[in-house]
C-alpha cells in the first residue's frame, strides 16, 4: 500500500511485517524514529507476539538480541555511529556465533568530533566483523531490504545489517509502497534455527576454540559470505517476482554498458549521481553509475563485469580510511585487478557536508578530462585547513582543532577578554 | 530463614545428606539422581570453589524448575574451564557470549521464552565477580532496572582469576593480587575501595537478593529454590574460594569459605524489594585472623612483626557486618 | 530433533567426560575404616560403633544381634559396666560422651521384652569343653564356644548362675529377673549348667567327662581377712557372705548401726544394702581419701545421696563385744601412703562388715603340672591358656582388672583360642585398624546435642526398697543418644564426600553400600578428606 511516510517509519512498518519476536534498542540519532515507531506498535498491540525491550546501552541492545536469537526468537535492533562502536564486541560475537540478527544502521559520522549527520564511517568501521552489509539507495529499498535481510540471515545463519543514510533517508518523507502481511509471510517463513537453546536437546553454545580449530571456524564464516554472493541475487529476484519491483541485489548498473566514465557509490548518493549522469548524457558524455548494494560480501565479479570495459572509474565515498584514503575504492580496485584503467577516489559528504549537484557535475567533468587527483576531497574548505595548519605550526599548545575552526566560522563565541 | 534446622539426627542439616533423614529432607546434592549439571572432566583447578558453587546452584535450580533451566555465562574461569572445544561439562542448554553482557543476553533469552509462551523455562545468568561487578555492571543494572525475569548468580572469588589473579572491585582490602602486589608501603589492596554488589542489587529494589556460600550448601539450595519460585530480576551472590588465587590448600576450600562466614566477613542474608528479610546467625564465631591465616594472599600480614593494625582493620569490617546484619543473637 | 550444530562453537553435553582429569593427581583419596576409640576401649571387644549405627535407624534387633556377637549379656552390662568406652568417646571433646551404656541397656531390655533368641550355631562339632563357673567369664566363654558349635557344660559350685553378678552386685543395681533372662538365653542356645557341682580336681573331672579342653572361671570368692582382734560376741562378717546372703530367703541381720571396712565398690554395695535393710547408720571406714578410693566416684555419690557416711583416713584396730570399734586416724605421707597418727577414737556398731578384697580358691588346680601361680592368681598367655595345655582360664582368677566386662572379654577371647586349639591351629586376631582420634574428625558437622541423663529413682524410694536405682532410657531418648554417636572412623553415609567433590568424582552406590571414588576424574584435591565428619577417608600418594 502506498504511503507518504517518513523513511524511519517505513522501515519500522517493514520490520513489523517480518514478525519479529524480540526487539531491543537503545536510542541514538538518527535511528530513533524507527525504534519509537516499533515500540508504539508493540505497546498498542498492533505488533503481536513481540517483546520490546528498552535497554540501557547499545552493547546491551545487541546482547539482548544475541540471547533472544540463540533461544530461537527472530530478533532485531538498530543503531548508528557511536552506538555500533559501543557494541563492537557484540557485533563480532553475533557473527562468530552465526546468529541471524537483523540490524538497521542509520549511517552517521563517528566522533570525535561528535557529529550527528550522515556519512558511512560507522558501518564501514565494522565492515570486516562478518556481518552481511546491504546499502539502501531509497526509502523504498530500505524497507524492502529489511524483508530480504531476515530471509537472508536465517537461511545463512549470518547476521545482516541494512544501512541507510541518516537524515537523508531516515527523516525524509517519501512515497513508499508498504507490502501486505500476506506478501511478507509468503516470502519470509518462520525462523528455523541451526542451533538453539532447548531444554529437550541441550547444547553448549560459545565454546572456547583454540588454535586447533579457530581457523576453520573463521573460514566457515567467510564461506557463508561467499554463499551470500549467490543468495543475495536469488532473493532479490524472488522479491521482484513476488512484490513487483527491483530492490536489493548485489549491484545496480545505470547506463553503464557503453560508458567511458563510471561513478561508483553506496547508498542515497546514487540518486544525486544518477541525476547528474542523466544531465551529462544529455550533453553527450558517455557516463554511467554503479550502485553497490551488497558491500559485504563484496561482489568482485559483478563489479569487474560492470566496470571492466570503462576508461575511468570514479569512486565516491562517504567515508575515509584515515592514513590511506578510500575504503570502497580498495574493493573496487581489487575487483579490477589486472585491468588497466584510471581510477579516482573522491571523499565527500563527511559529517553531513552536503553533496551538491553542481559540485558533482564539475567533478565528473574533471574526471572526463582526467583532470583529477588520485584522491580528492570534494568541497573541502582548504582555507580553513591551511589556517589551522599555520596555527599548529606557530605554537605547541594550539588548542582543540574543532573549536578553533568553529570559532573561525563564528559558530562559537570568541574567548572572553 | 525458612530452612528448618533438624535436630536429633546426628548431623542435622549440617551435612550434605543423612541416611536417617527422609529423602525430601536431604539436600539436592545428596540425591543419587542429581542432575550434575556441571559434570566431570572440566578443567577447573583442584579444589575449585566456583566449580562446586556452580554445580550446587544449577542442580538446585534444575530441581526447582523440573529440569528446565537455560544458562548464560560470562567469560571467566567458569566459562573457560567448562567449555574448551571439543569438550563441554554442561548438561543443560548453555551459552557464552561476552565478558560484560551475560545479564543482557539472559534478558534476551528470557524475552524469547516469554514470546514463545514458555514461562516454564527458567533463565539463569552466571558470571564471576569481575564479569558481574565491573565490566558487566552496566548490563546488570539494566537487567535489574527492567526487572527482567532472570536469576543472576555471581560467583565471587574476589579477583580476576582466569586472567591471572588481578584485582577486581570485589577484592578485599589488604589482599595480594597480581595488580595489588604485597610490596611497598601499602602491600596488597587498599582500604576504602570496593563495592558491595548485594547492597547495590537491593538498592534496585528487585524482588530477591541473597548472599550464599559453598560452605553452607543447605542455605544455598534454599535460596536458589526460593529465587526460582519468584519472577522478575533476582540476584544471588555466592562466595567461592579460589585455592590458586587465594593461596589456600585445595582441601581447605570449604573450610576457608566457612571461616569467611563465621568471622562475619561474608554475611549470609536475604532481601526482597530492598528490605532485608533474613540472615544466617553465626554458629561458631571466629576471629578474622583464623580466616586470613589460611590464605597466602594475606601472608604479608603475618610477617615479623605482624601487621596488627591491618588485621584489626579487617576485624573491624567483620564487626561492622555482624552489627549491621544482626549476625549474632 | 538433533540440530546440525555449527562447527566448534557449539558442543554436545557430556563431551567433557572424554577428559580424564584423574591424570592430574599426585595423591588419591581412599576410604578407610578406622578403629573407634569406644571399640578400642571396650574390654569385651564390642563393635560399639557398629551396633550404635544400627540402633540409630531404629533397627534394634539388628543392633542387638551385632552387639551379642561379642557380648551375650547386654542388659546386665548396661547396668554394671563401668563404661571405659564412654571415657574414650570422642564426643566428650564436643559436649559429652555418648551414653553408650544407656543404649546398650536399652537394647538388652528390648531383647528381653521381645524375647529375641540367639541364632543356632552354624555347625556342630564333636568337641567337648568344660567350663568351671557360671559367672560372667564362664557364661561368656560357654556362649562363644557354643556358637562355634562345640558342646559345652558349665560346672557351677553354687545353686544359681551368675557368679559375682548375682552374689556380689546388689539387686538395686542389677535386678535378678534381668540376669535370669540373659542366662536362660544362653542355656537355650544349648549350654548345660550343672549346679551345686564344685570341682575339686580339674584333671580328674576332665578325664571322667571326656572333655577335650577346659576353661576355668571360678572367680575370686574368698574374702580377704585382716587381723582385727574381736570379742567372742562381736558380730564381724565379710562382705561377700553378706551379699551372698541377700540372695537367700533369710536376709542377713546387720542391726541398726553397720560399719563397713574397705574402700571398693563392694564396700559401697554393702553399705547401701545395709541402709535398705533398715540400718539407721551405715558408715564406711576407709584408710585413705575419696580420690584414692577404688570405688567409682559416681557410686560414692549415689551412696552419699542415700545417706551412707564415710569416715576417711581411718583404720579399725579392734572390736569389743558390745560392738565398740577402736578406730585409728591415718594421715597420708608424701607417697600417698596412709600412716598411723596415734590418735584414736571409738565408733559404735551393731555389726562390722569387712570388704577388704577377694582371693581366688585355687584348690581345684592342685596337682596340675605346668601352672604358674603368682599373687594368688593363675598366669595365662595371650591365648588365655595356662601353663597346662588344654586348660584355659579367665575372669577374676587371672591377673586383670576385676570387672564383669573384663571377664566377659576374657571368655570371648578364650573361646576363640580354645576353638583354634581344638582344631590343632592357632587363632591369630585380625590386625587392628588405625585409631580414629578426635583430630581426624571434622566436628563442625555434628549437631549440638547434649547428653541425655538417665532418670534416677528418687531418694525416698531408693533407701527403702531394692528397686533399681538407675533406670533405663525410653525409646526416644535411647534413639537420641545413639544418634549422638559421631561414628568415628566409619562411614555413616552423610553424603559429604559425594557432595563436596567439585569434579563429581564420587559415586554414590546406594543406601548401605557407601561410596566409591571415580579415579578417572578425581584430581586429588582432598576436599573429601577435609569434610568427612568421621575421618573415614585418607589421602595416599600416587605411585608412578
Amino acid at each position: 500500500m502506498l504511503k507518504q511516510i517518513e523513511g524511519s517509519r517505513a522501515v519500522a512498518e517493514a520490520v513489523a511485517l517480518c514478525r519479529p519476536e524480540v526487539i531491543c534498542a537503545y536510542p541514538i540519532t538518527p535511528q530513533t524514529h524507527i525504534v519509537e515507531a516499533l515500540s508504539e506498535m508493540v505497546k498498542a498491540g498492533e505488533l503481536a507476539n513481540c517483546e520490546f525491550i528498552n535497554v540501557e546501552s547499545e552493547f546491551a541492545a545487541l546482547s539482548v538480541a544475541i540471547g533472544a536469537s540463540a533461544a530461537g526468537a527472530r530478533s532485531y535492533t538498530a543503531t548508528a555511529s557511536q552506538g555500533i562502536l559501543f557494541m563492537a564486541e557484540a557485533v563480532y560475537n553475533a557473527a562468530g556465533l552465526g546468529l541471524p540478527i537483523v540490524m538497521t544502521i542509520g549511517n552517521r559520522a563517528i566522533g570525535a568530533p561528535i557529529n550527528i549527520w550522515n556519512d558511512q564511517s560507522d558501518s564501514m568501521a565494522l565492515r570486516d566483523a562478518g556481518w552481511i552489509q546491504l546499502y539502501a539507495e531509497t526509502n523504498q529499498e530500505a524497507a524492502d531490504l529489511h524483508i530480504q535481510a531476515f530471509r537472508l540471515a536465517e537461511e545463512l545463519s549470518c547476521p545482516v545489517m541494512v544501512c541507510m543514510d541518516g537524515f537523508i533517508l531516515t527523516h525524509a518523507y517519501e512515497r513508499v509502497d508498504i507490502p501486505t502481511q500476506a506478501q511478507v509471510d509468503a516470502y519470509l517463513p518462520n525462523f528455523e534455527p541451526v542451533q538453539v537453546l532447548d531444554c529437550a536437546d541441550p547444547v553448549s553454545i560459545g565454546a572456547m576454540v583454540g588454535p586447533d580449530a579457530f581457523f576453520e571456524v573463521r573460514y566457515l564464516q567467510h564461506h557463508k559470505q561467499l554463499r551470500a554472493l549467490e543468495l543475495v541475487p536469488q532473493l532479490a529476484e524472488e522479491f521482484r517476482r513476488q512484490f513487483g519491483r527491483d530492490s536489493g541485489g548485489l549491484v545496480k548498473r545505470y547506463r553503464c554498458d557503453d560508458a567511458e566514465t563510471i561513478v561508483v557509490a553506496l547508498g542515497s548518493l546514487n540518486g544525486t549521481i544518477k541525476d547528474v549522469v542523466d544531465e551529462m548524457r544529455g550533453q553527450g558524455y558517455r557516463i554511467g553509475s554503479l550502485a553497490i548494494c551488497s558491500f559485504r560480501p563484496f561482489p568482485l565479479t559483478e563489479v569487474r563485469a560492470a566496470l571492466g570495459h570503462a576508461k575511468r572509474v570514479v569512486v565516491l565515498e562517504k567515508c575515509l580510511a584515515i592514513g590511506i584514503g578510500g575504503i570502497v575504492s580498495s574493493g573496487v580496485r581489487k575487483a579490477l585487478s589486472g585491468i588497466v584503467l584510471k581510477g579516482y577516489t573522491v571523499i565527500a559528504g563527511l559529517g553531513g557536508r552536503a553533496i551538491l549537484r553542481k559540485s558533482l557535475r564539475a567533478l565528473f567533468e574533471n574526471a572526463e578530462r582526467d583532470d583529477l587527483e588520485q584522491l580528492t576531497f570534494l568541497d573541502l574548505k582548504w582555507d580553513i585547513v591551511n589556517r589551522e595548519l599555520a596555527r599548529m605550526r606557530e605554537q605547541r599548545r594550539s588548542g582543540p582543532i574543532a573549536e578553533n575552526i568553529l570559532r573561525e566560522l563564528g559558530t562559537v563565541a570568541a574567548r572572553i577578554g | 530463614m525458612l530452612l528448618q534446622p533438624i535436630k536429633f539426627y546426628q548431623t542435622g542439616t549440617f551435612t550434605i545428606g543423612n541416611r536417617l533423614l527422609a529423602e525430601g529432607q536431604r539436600s539436592v546434592q545428596a540425591n543419587m539422581r542429581r542432575t550434575n549439571s556441571l559434570n566431570s572432566g572440566h578443567r577447573a583447578c583442584q579444589g575449585c570453589g566456583e566449580a562446586l558453587g556452580a554445580r550446587y546452584a544449577i542442580d538446585a535450580a534444575m530441581q526447582a524448575s523440573g529440569n528446565r533451566v537455560m544458562a548464560v555465562n560470562a567469560t571467566g574461569c567458569l566459562e573457560v574451564f567448562s567449555t574448551p572445544y571439543p569438550e563441554t561439562s554442561w548438561q543443560i542448554p548453555w551459552m557464552h557470549s561476552l565478558f560484560g553482557n551475560a545479564a543482557a543476553v539472559a534478558a534476551g533469552v528470557a524475552a524469547a521464552m516469554r514470546v514463545k509462551g514458555r514461562r516454564d523455562v527458567k533463565v539463569i545468568a552466571q558470571g564471576g565477580d569481575g564479569g558481574t561487578m565491573d565490566i558487566g555492571f552496566g548490563c546488570l543494572s539494566g537487567m535489574f532496572e527492567r526487572n527482567d525475569d532472570v536469576l543472576y548468580i555471581c560467583y565471587d572469588n574476589e579477583a580476576y582469576m582466569n586472567t591471572g589473579v588481578q584485582r577486581s572491585s570485589a577484592t578485599p582490602p589488604l589482599a595480594r593480587t597480581a595488580t595489588t602486589p604485597a610490596v611497598g608501603k601499602q602491600p596488597g589492596n587498599v582500604f576504602g575501595t570496593g563495592k558491595n554488589l548485594p547492597l547495590i542489587a537491593m538498592a534496585h529494589q528487585i524482588p530477591y537478593v541473597a548472599t550464599a556460600s559453598v560452605a553452607n550448601l543447605r542455605d544455598l539450595e534454599t535460596k536458589v529454590a526460593r529465587a526460582m519460585g519468584i519472577g522478575g530480576a533476582r540476584y544471588i551472590h555466592i562466595h567461592v574460594p579460589c585455592p590458586l588465587g587465594w593461596g589456600s590448600d585445595p582441601a581447605d576450600t570449604i573450610k576457608v569459605a566457612r571461616m569467611a562466614v563465621e568471622s562475619g566477613l561474608f554475611p549470609l542474608f536475604e532481601a526482597e524489594h530492598g528490605e532485608e528479610t533474613g540472615r544466617y546467625r553465626l554458629r561458631r564465631r571466629v576471629p578474622v585472623e583464623e580466616y586470613l591465616r589460611l590464605q597466602k594472599r594475606f601472608a604479608h600480614l603475618f610477617g615479623f612483626p605482624p601487621d596488627a593494625r591491618g588485621i584489626a582493620a579487617i576485624q573491624a569490617i567483620a564487626d561492622r557486618n555482624i552489627q549491621r546484619f544482626g549476625l549474632l543473637g | 530433533m538433533t540440530m546440525t550444530k555449527p562447527f566448534a562453537i557449539t558442543l554436545d553435553p557430556g563431551s567433557s567426560l572424554a577428559n580424564r582429569t584423574g591424570t592430574w593427581r599426585t595423591q588419591r583419596p581412599v576410604y578407610v575404616d578406622r578403629l573407634p576409640p569406644c571399640n578400642n576401649a571396650c574390654p569385651a571387644g564390642e563393635d560399639i560403633q557398629g551396633w550404635l549405627y544400627q540402633a540409630e535407624s531404629g533397627d534394634y534387633e539388628a543392633a542387638w544381634r551385632t552387639l551379642t556377637l561379642d557380648n551375650p549379656l547386654p542388659a546386665v552390662m548396661g547396668r554394671v559396666c563401668y563404661r571405659p568406652c564412654e571415657d574414650a568417646c570422642n564426643r566428650s571433646k564436643l559436649d559429652a560422651a555418648v551414653g553408650i551404656n544407656s543404649v546398650e541397656r536399652f537394647l538388652g531390655d528390648e531383647a528381653i521384652k521381645h524375647g529375641w533368641k540367639f541364632a543356632a550355631p552354624g555347625t556342630e562339632s564333636v568337641k567337648r569343653v568344660l567350663v568351671i563357673g557360671a559367672g560372667p567369664s564362664g557364661l561368656s566363654a560357654a556362649y562363644h564356644l557354643r556358637r562355634l558349635g562345640h558342646r559345652v557344660r558349665i560346672a557351677e559350685a553354687g545353686p544359681l548362675a551368675g557368679g559375682m553378678m548375682r552374689f556380689g552386685i546388689p539387686q538395686y543395681r542389677l535386678p535378678r529377673d534381668v540376669l535370669d533372662a540373659e542366662v536362660q538365653r544362653i542355656v537355650d542356645l544349648g549350654v548345660e549348667i550343672e549346679f551345686n557341682r564344685k570341682v575339686t580336681n580339674i584333671l580328674d573331672t576332665m578325664q571322667q567327662g571326656k572333655f577335650d579342653a577346659a576353661f576355668l572361671a571360678v572367680g575370686a570368692h574368698i574374702a580377704k581377712r585382716a587381723y582385727i582382734p574381736a570379742g567372742a560376741a562381736a558380730r564381724m562378717l565379710d562382705a561377700l557372705s553378706v551379699l551372698r546372703g541377700m540372695e537367700g530367703e533369710e536376709k542377713p541381720m546387720l542391726g541398726r548401726r553397720v560399719v563397713v571396712y574397705g574402700g571398693g565398690n563392694t564396700a559401697l554395695d554393702v553399705a547401701r544394702t545395709a541402709k535398705r535393710l533398715g540400718a539407721t547408720e551405715a558408715i564406711i571406714v576407709y584408710r585413705r581419701t575419696r580420690e584414692k578410693m577404688a570405688a567409682h566416684d559416681f557410686e560414692v555419690e549415689e551412696a552419699l545421696q542415700e545417706g551412707v557416711m564415710i569416715k576417711w583416713l581411718s583404720t579399725i584396730k579392734n572390736m569389743a563385744d558390745e560392738g565398740t570399734l577402736t578406730v585409728e586416724k591415718m594421715a597420708l605421707d608424701e607417697t600417698g601412703f596412709p600412716q598411723p597418727t596415734g590418735e584414736f577414737e571409738t565408733l559404735e556398731a551393731d555389726s562390722l562388715v569387712l570388704a577388704l578384697g577377694q582371693d581366688v580358691d585355687l584348690s581345684l588346680l592342685n596337682g596340675v603340672p605346668g601352672l604358674a601361680i603368682k599373687d594368688g592368681t593363675v598366669q595365662v598367655g595371650p591365648n588365655m591358656m595356662t601353663g597346662h595345655a588344654g586348660i584355659f582360664a579367665g575372669g577374676d582368677m587371672v591377673p586383670a582388672e576385676r570387672t564383669v566386662t573384663v571377664a566377659v572379654g576374657h571368655g570371648k577371647k578364650a573361646a576363640r583360642h580354645i576353638d583354634a586349639w581344638l582344631r590343632g591351629g592357632v587363632h591369630a586376631p585380625a590386625p587392628k585398624h588405625e585409631l580414629a582420634e578426635f583430630e581426624k574428625l571434622n566436628p563442625w558437622y555434628y549437631t549440638d546435642a547434649p547428653k541425655t541423663v538417665r532418670p534416677v529413682l528418687d531418694l525416698a524410694r531408693r533407701t527403702s526398697t531394692f528397686e533399681e536405682v538407675v533406670q533405663g532410657l525410653n525409646e526416644t531418648n535411647a534413639l537420641f543418644e545413639a544418634r549422638r554417636c559421631l561414628s568415628c572412623g566409619n562411614c555413616f553415609e552423610c553424603d559429604n564426600c559425594y557432595g563436596v567433590c567439585p569434579d563429581n568424582a564420587v559415586i554414590k552406590l546406594g543406601p548401605g553400600k557407601r561410596f566409591e571414588f571415580n579415579y578417572d576424574y578425581c584430581k586429588g584435591c582432598g576436599l573429601c578428606v577435609s569434610e568427612c565428619p568421621c575421618g573415614a577417608i585418607t589421602m595416599v600418594p600416587e605411585t608412578i
